[in-house]
């Protein structure tokens, strides 16, 4: 039995919230973070006789997830309940979809090690969010219902991922998708991408699936991959003692970093699904789906392959910029300016997104315009100015949020080319260092760069470099 | 001011334009009479005398014009929302529950210049054919004391046969608007299936319940539907068309009309008188120049069956919301899953109970396929049947009940036996057809019987033509009244 290797089956159901200004079946406001209970109607309260209304722009949001997700746009899809009993939820069944969905059998592609993979989408379907439970130190619990009704896709994958780190990469590619999209700001610490995750165990080997369990409340990609380890080492450690795996949903204790057991199949939940009768079937013409699909933008993986085809960039670099759309859009900006892909690369990689970093803030508020950087870097490879002050210029821009040209005039930092002033610091660095240039005369070449070095310090940076080498070189040779 | 107890809609609209009345008088005569009637009929749950009469006092400054029922007290079952004021449903859950928000027929009613007396009785959350199943009160066939008036909306009907509201507003899920009007003697509408708007309509079984009016008579019946008709952007499932024009060829009589017979109608369990009346239509409407045919009509086998299946397992789901977390009644318990428990056990009545637990079950895996996936199939049958009939018939005539009224605590404990008095008016909300009940004589007991006409889907202007040929030959109101007309 310990010699038998297993695979993992990995199937992820992620929940994503729509950046919709109304909730999906009323006109209450989805801002995040107001006073409780105050984004509320008789409809998301779920109050005798109200009814749901179908928000038209949650489905073009949910149409935009299935088109990037290369899935199938049902002409017609059904509403259905989903009844359980629980107190964030108002009516005790959430309006969801069931056998009907509106997106399916689509794939999205995932580039590891090398390789390309393409993982399954069963299905983007539409619903609405639960409120959320507060429970204070009393031991009561309240309830806020601002959440209730905030649209959501939930996007589940095919059992097609293999390991923890597959499931982490699909995510991290789902995330920037519908970031990309505007459909959801993929926040997970907020709540609004959410990961429930299926695992089962088989020999290698074999095809048939052995027994899922199911983990919940994975709320970081930290989480999901811990997660998963955790299940699959239970799993193993089970199947190797000879025991049968029991259908049961863990919960992810993010405090204590472990799985917790939340139910086992005796007690799972029979949500009597039915087609929702106060909805209509919804029917998506093409008409529809050709205006979702004229206003989706260049996708992450297709950017990646055009930035390493047209702009020469290593796979690596072109992911890291790719990674937001934002930077990916901010690169180009700069590239448009300053002309060099590969300077420009090493600038945004660089400084760029050193400082995001540093700073916090998001390339949205980033206080240069690419514009200007692709200013600056048309000053720097112009040898206007040195690449060293080119950096304080740039540090000056994000300071005082200044244009490239104005900060190099204010801080006087255009590169000096005139012979005159670099004879003079010349003949003073050699005057200040008459030793060093004894040695350097006696054979130590290595003594060179020192002695630009000193030119340039002298000249705060603005020297321009291949001008003093050659003016030094002549002198010392003299 | 007069014995009100006779006017109908169409007179008090006569008065007003006259200026023989105005609203602060009309409405305080029939709070009178509410305050002398109701004791013993039982039909308002609550009656909303200062707003009324606020209402009314507010009316008496604006223009009549283009207010199709300026002044005119209308009883509102108590299922349909109304802002700050009872909404009970009949059940303990709600009893002292207060919407924050009107229905929109309650919108469309005060902007036609109604005043709403009060909320009527009615079976439990609409389930019932008798209002027996009320939480709170007994409500009286106003024709006679020891009979049930009929149900759900038995409150509303007995309001308009006891003459404390001209017009009512009832639900009807299967025959619980036109099974009362029958049992009562007035008239009963339920429009196509969206007609209407449930927006506010406290739900039970959302793909067949519609609210419609219950009068005295098919003229009144066509005003009141015509104000609460129409798309409503609150509801999915409203007709997005304009309602139809119903009074501009009402007049036109039954000559022309293609009306289909049932076959079997000879061979039905009918009560004699039933069977009596509904010959004697048949005779009248060939008389009348009418085109009649004998055909047989679908789901007469399967629609009671099919009915309580899909209504149960709508309102397993549209129930579940009542469980003490945010409004209505909530049981004292130690924890959550007790208070669910205890709060629906007081809160809901013994009906309900079986209605939760029956769709409960046929929504349950393993069983979903057996009930409710064969309902819905046998409901596409159903309609399929209706849609080839109505190609070739403007209409069907047909009883709205087996039987005249049943005496009070007859069948209260034979559910069966209850739910079979639905046979005739479940099939119209199944196929979600147009369907009207209109009071044709009475029995030896001197209790009214009532016929039921069905139209084609978006036909209400056709079926209210029919209703009203058929009630000029009836002679009903000219021939019949209960003694409490004249209290």
């Amino acid at each position: 039995m310990n010699d038998i290797r297993f695979e993992p089956v990995i199937g992820l159901e992620v929940h994503a919230q729509l950046l919709t200004e109304s909730k999906i079946y009323c006109s209450c406001s989805t801002t995040f973070g107001a006073e409780p209970n105050t984004q509320v109607c008789p409809v998301c309260l779920g109050l005798p006789g109200a009814l749901p209304v179908l928000n038209h722009e949650a489905v073009s949001m949910a149409i935009m997830m299935g088109l990037a997700s290369h899935c199938r746009i049902s002409p017609q899809s059904v509403f259905a309940r989903k009844n359980y009993f629980y107190p964030d939820c108002p009516k005790n069944y959430q309006i969801s979809m069931y056998d009907r969905p509106l997106c399916e059998d689509g794939y999205i592609e995932l580039e590891m090690k090398g390789t390309t993979r393409r993982i399954g989408i069963e299905r983007v379907h539409l619903e609405d969010d639960a409120g959320k439970l507060i429970h204070d130190e009393s031991g009561s619990s309240l309830v806020d219902f601002n959440r209730c009704g905030v649209p959501l896709i939930e996007i589940v994958s095919k059992p097609d991922i293999r390991a923890p780190e597959e499931a982490g990469s699909y995510l991290t590619r789902l995330r920037q998708i519908v970031r990309y999209l505007g459909i959801c700001d993929g926040n997970m610490e907020e709540g609004s991408l959410r990961c429930d995750v299926n695992i089962s165990l088989r020999p290698e080997g074999s095809r048939k699936l052995g027994t899922k369990t199911e983990i919940k409340n994975l709320n970081s990609f930290k989480a999901v991959e811990m997660g998963i380890r955790f299940e699959i080492e239970r799993q193993v450690a089970v199947l190797r003692e000879g025991g049968t795996i029991a259908q049961v949903t863990n919960l992810w204790d993010e405090n204590q970093k472990c799985l917790v057991m939340m139910r086992t199949k005796e007690y799972a939940h029979d949500y009597r699904y039915f087609p929702e009768p106060d909805l209509l079937p919804l029917s998506v013409d093409e008409a529809w789906i050709n205006e979702v699909r004229g206003s989706i933008p260049e996708l992450p993986l297709e950017r990646e392959r055009r930035f390493q085809a047209d702009y020469g960039l290593s796979h690596y670099d072109a992911a890291v910029l790719c990674a937001e759309k934002g930077v990916a859009d901010y690169y180009e900006a700069v590239v448009r300016g300053a002309g060099d892909p590969k300077v420009s690369s090493n600038w945004v990689m660089r400084d760029v997104l050193e400082q995001l970093k540093a700073s916090g803030i998001t390339i949205e508020n980033f206080p240069v315009p690419p514009e200007e950087l692709g200013e600056l870097l048309k000053l720097v490879l112009g040898g206007v100015v040195s690449g060293t002050a080119g950096r304080n210029v740039f540090k000056e821009m994000v300071k005082s949020g200044e244009g490239a040209g104005v900060v190099v005039k204010r801080l006087g930092l255009q590169q000096i080319s005139e012979s005159g002033e670099l004879e003079r610091w010349i003949e003073e660095v050699l005057s200040e260092n008459s030793k060093e240039v004894e040695r350097y005369r006696a054979g130590k070449k290595q003594l060179f760069g020192f002695f630009v070095g000193q030119v340039m310090k002298k000249s705060s940076g603005r020297a321009n470099p291949k001008l003093t080498g050659d003016m030094l070189k002549k002198r010392l040779e003299d | 001011m007069e014995n009100l107890a006779g006017l109908s809609v169409v007179s008090l609209r006569e008065m007003y334009r006259k200026r023989a009345v105005r609203p602060v008088e009309v409405v305080t005569a029939y709070l009178e009479r509410i305050e002398r009637i109701n004791p013993t009929i039982k039909a308002f749950l609550h009656v909303f005398a200062k707003d009324a009469l606020s209402q009314a006092r507010a009316l008496e400054k604006e223009d009549p014009e283009g207010r199709p029922l300026y002044g005119i007290p209308v009883a509102v079952k108590d299922n349909i929302c109304t802002r700050g004021l009872p909404t009970t449903c009949a059940s303990k859950i709600l009893e002292h529950y207060r919407p924050p928000y009107d229905a929109t027929v309650v919108d469309r009613l005060h902007d036609a210049g109604a005043v709403i007396m009060g909320k009527t009785n009615m079976d439990e959350f609409a389930m019932g054919s008798s209002t027996e199943n009320s939480a709170f009160e007994i409500t009286k066939n106003p024709w006679n004391e020891d009979y049930a008036p009929g149900g759900s909306s038995g409150g509303s009907a007995a309001a308009v046969a006891g003459g404390i509201a001209p017009a009512a507003l009832g639900s009807d899920t299967g025959g619980s608007i036109r099974q009362p009007a029958s049992l009562c003697g007035v008239v009963g509408l339920k429009g196509t299936y969206g007609r209407v708007s449930r927006y506010g309509l406290v739900a039970f079984a959302s793909s067949l319940d519609q609210i419609g009016p219950i009068t005295r008579d098919v003229m009144d019946c066509a005003i009141v539907m015509g104000v609460i008709s129409g798309r409503d952007p609150f509801d999915a499932t409203s007709i997005p068309e304009p309602a139809p024009d119903l009074t501009a060829d009402i007049k036109k009589g039954l000559r022309g009309l293609r009306i289909a017979i049932p076959r079997d109608l000879d061979t039905w369990e009918l009560e004699d008188s039933v069977r009596d009346a509904a010959v004697g239509t048949v005779d009248i409407l060939k008389d009348e120049g009418a085109e009649t045919e004998r055909v047989d009509l679908p789901g007469m086998e399967t629609s009671i069956a099919c009915y309580y299946i899909l209504a149960n397992a709508e309102a397993s789901s549209n129930l579940a919301r009542y469980d003490g977390v945010k409004y209505g009644l909530r049981a004292r318990s130690d924890s959550l899953i007790e208070m669910y428990e205890q709060t629906r056990g007081e809160g809901f009545g013994e009906e309900v109970k079986r209605r939760i637990l029956l769709g409960t079950y046929v929504l349950s895996a393993g069983y979903y396929d057996a009930y409710y996936s064969k309902a819905q199939q046998v409901k596409a049958l159903i309609c399929d049947g209706f849609e080839k009939i109505f190609t070739r018939f403007d209409l069907i005539v047909l009883p709205t009940s087996p039987t005249p009224a049943f005496q009070i605590g007859e069948k209260i404990d034979d559910p069966i036996a209850m739910y079979l008095s639905d046979i005739f008016t479940t099939p119209a909300n199944i196929a979600g057809l147009p369907a009207i009940s209109i009071p044709a004589g009475v029995s030896p007991e001197g209790l009214p019987i009532g016929m039921q006409l069905i139209a084609g889907a978006g036909r209400e202007a056709t079926l209210l033509r029919g209703a009203l040929g058929l009630e000029k030959v009836y002679r009903f109101r000219e021939q019949f009244s209960p003694d409490i007309e004249k209290r």
